[in-house]
């Protein structure tokens, strides 16, 4: 027979046995049942899996990730407050050491001011003593000097003006026993 | 064709006998009425009327039919090898399969039907290794046949996707709004219809089926038949004795020529099988749209 002379009016477009139309459909139906029950779902579980464990992946990076953030934020955190409590106690310390030193410098002004006032009470005291003692002892020594410069002679000069300076230096030597 | 036991060399690649050519198909176990009725074996055909008890094995157990068995059989095989207790982390015999599985799963069903493509999926599996593996029998020594060059199978796989989509479509939209939405396409003036609306009937309904048909077999049937010109009429030329050294060069370079035939061979196996496999899809889609 030749090939494209066929077997019936349409030459070879129709199927020379009904055979090869069934079996061919046949065939095809069953290899299709195979890939659809059992092939199919072989690959597609795999996929699901496949998708599973890379997701899986993702979430477990994702995971460290968050709490490497939640970390150093808190880490931050605590840097910051112990910056400011570092900042508190030095301005503290900073206030204390003011604080000291105000009292130790109205202390001491204090000090001053009352050895002053207390030197100056003596000082006084022993002024008012002096001047006691002096009007005292300057009619005694008046008294003395007339004694002695009439006990001396009057009309000689040299011994009279001796006589004074005689006196004077005595006076100089008593004045410093005060 | 000369009959023996059963085996390989039956298939193809016997002897060429007068009036009977490789595209016929041959009994694996010819019985009484084959060797009455036959032309080929030289009775006369005028006693063809007797009926053999075992004359349907004639037509039921042929070589195409034992190739597309035998074809049948090494798919499911190939996908059940490749799918064997698949991993994660893929295998090379695993990563083989999910190649061919992502082509017709992503490639093909996920591109062209869109969100719904999983259930086709195997169907689009099935369809498209079948043929493929059918049509590398035409470039394969111990077979030497792309069984689609038989047009029954042909038709057979062509009737199956027509009966798919059809089915696809009628269920999803009803009977008459599936029809409407095939053949009434949107945004076409009234008096235009007259036209389109025969012609969207003609070609969605009786041209998609046979074009899906004949394209497999006129492609693989014209392939064998310009292999087995270039090999058969070659290798006959190259061994040619009787007149000049011309005849013998000529056959020598069509042998050479039949390489390069066998390349473009083995490009049509591949190329019709995803055509088929995308149109189906295609048209899967189509009668799944809601408008046309």
């Amino acid at each position: 027979m030749n090939p494209l002379e066929g077997t019936g009016p349409l030459g070879p477009l129709l199927p020379e046995h009904i055979s090869e139309f069934v079996v061919g459909i046949v065939l095809f139906i069953i290899i299709c049942l195979i890939v659809w029950k059992v092939i199919v779902p072989r690959f597609e579980t795999m996929y699901a899996e496949r998708t599973e464990s890379i997701r899986g992946g993702i979430d477990r990076a994702e995971q460290a990730q968050a709490e490497a953030e939640a970390a150093l934020a808190q880490y931050r955190q605590r840097l910051a407050t112990a910056d400011d409590e570092a900042a508190k106690i030095r301005e503290a310390a900073k206030q204390a050491g003011a604080q000291i030193q105000a009292d130790m410098r109205t202390q001491a002004e204090q000090d001053a001011a009352r050895i002053v006032s207390s030197a100056r009470v003596q000082v006084e005291a022993e002024k008012t003593a002096a001047i006691e003692t002096l009007r005292k002892d300057v009619g005694t020594m008046a008294t003395t000097l007339a004694g002695k410069i009439l006990g001396e002679s009057l009309d000689d000069d040299a011994r009279v003006s001796r006589t004074v300076d005689s006196f004077i230096s005595s006076l100089s030597e008593d004045s410093p026993q005060k | 064709m000369a009959y023996g036991p059963m085996g390989f060399s039956l298939l193809e690649g016997a002897a060429p006998t007068f009036g009977v050519s490789a595209f016929d198909s041959q009994p694996l176990f010819p019985s009484e009425n084959w060797r009455l009725c036959n032309p080929a074996s030289g009775e006369a055909p005028a006693d063809c009327a007797t009926t053999h008890p075992l004359a349907w094995t004639d037509i039921w157990i042929t070589n195409h039919i034992l190739m597309a068995v035998i074809g049948a059989i090494l798919v499911i095989a190939f996908w059940l090898i490749v799918s064997h207790k698949p991993q994660v982390v893929p295998s090379k015999r695993q990563w083989a399969g999910e190649y061919v599985y992502n082509l017709l799963r992503n490639g093909v069903g996920r591109e062209i039907i869109g969100e719904n493509y999983h259930k086709y999926v195997p169907w689009l599996v099935a369809l498209f290794s079948f043929i493929m593996i059918n049509n590398l029998f035409g470039s394969f020594f111990l077979v030497m046949f792309p069984t689609f060059s038989v047009i029954g199978f042909a038709w057979g796989l062509a009737l199956l996707s027509y009966l798919l989509y059809n089915y696809v479509g009628i269920r999803k939209h009803g009977f008459f709004r599936y029809v409407k939405n095939m053949i009434v396409p949107n945004d076409v003036p009234g008096p235009l219809l007259i036209l389109i609306v025969p012609l969207e009937f003609l070609s969605n309904f009786i041209i998609r089926p046979i074009t899906l048909g004949l394209r497999l077999f006129a492609n693989l049937f014209a392939g064998h038949l310009l292999i087995m010109i270039f090999v058969v009429g070659g290798s006959w030329l190259l061994t040619y004795t009787e007149h000049n050294l011309v005849y013998n060069v000529a056959g020598a370079l069509s042998l050479l020529i039949s390489f390069g035939l066998f390349a473009l061979e083995l490009l049509v196996a591949y190329l019709q099988a995803y055509i088929f496999t995308v149109l189906t899809a295609q048209y899967v889609a189509s009668a799944e749209a809601e408008s046309h």
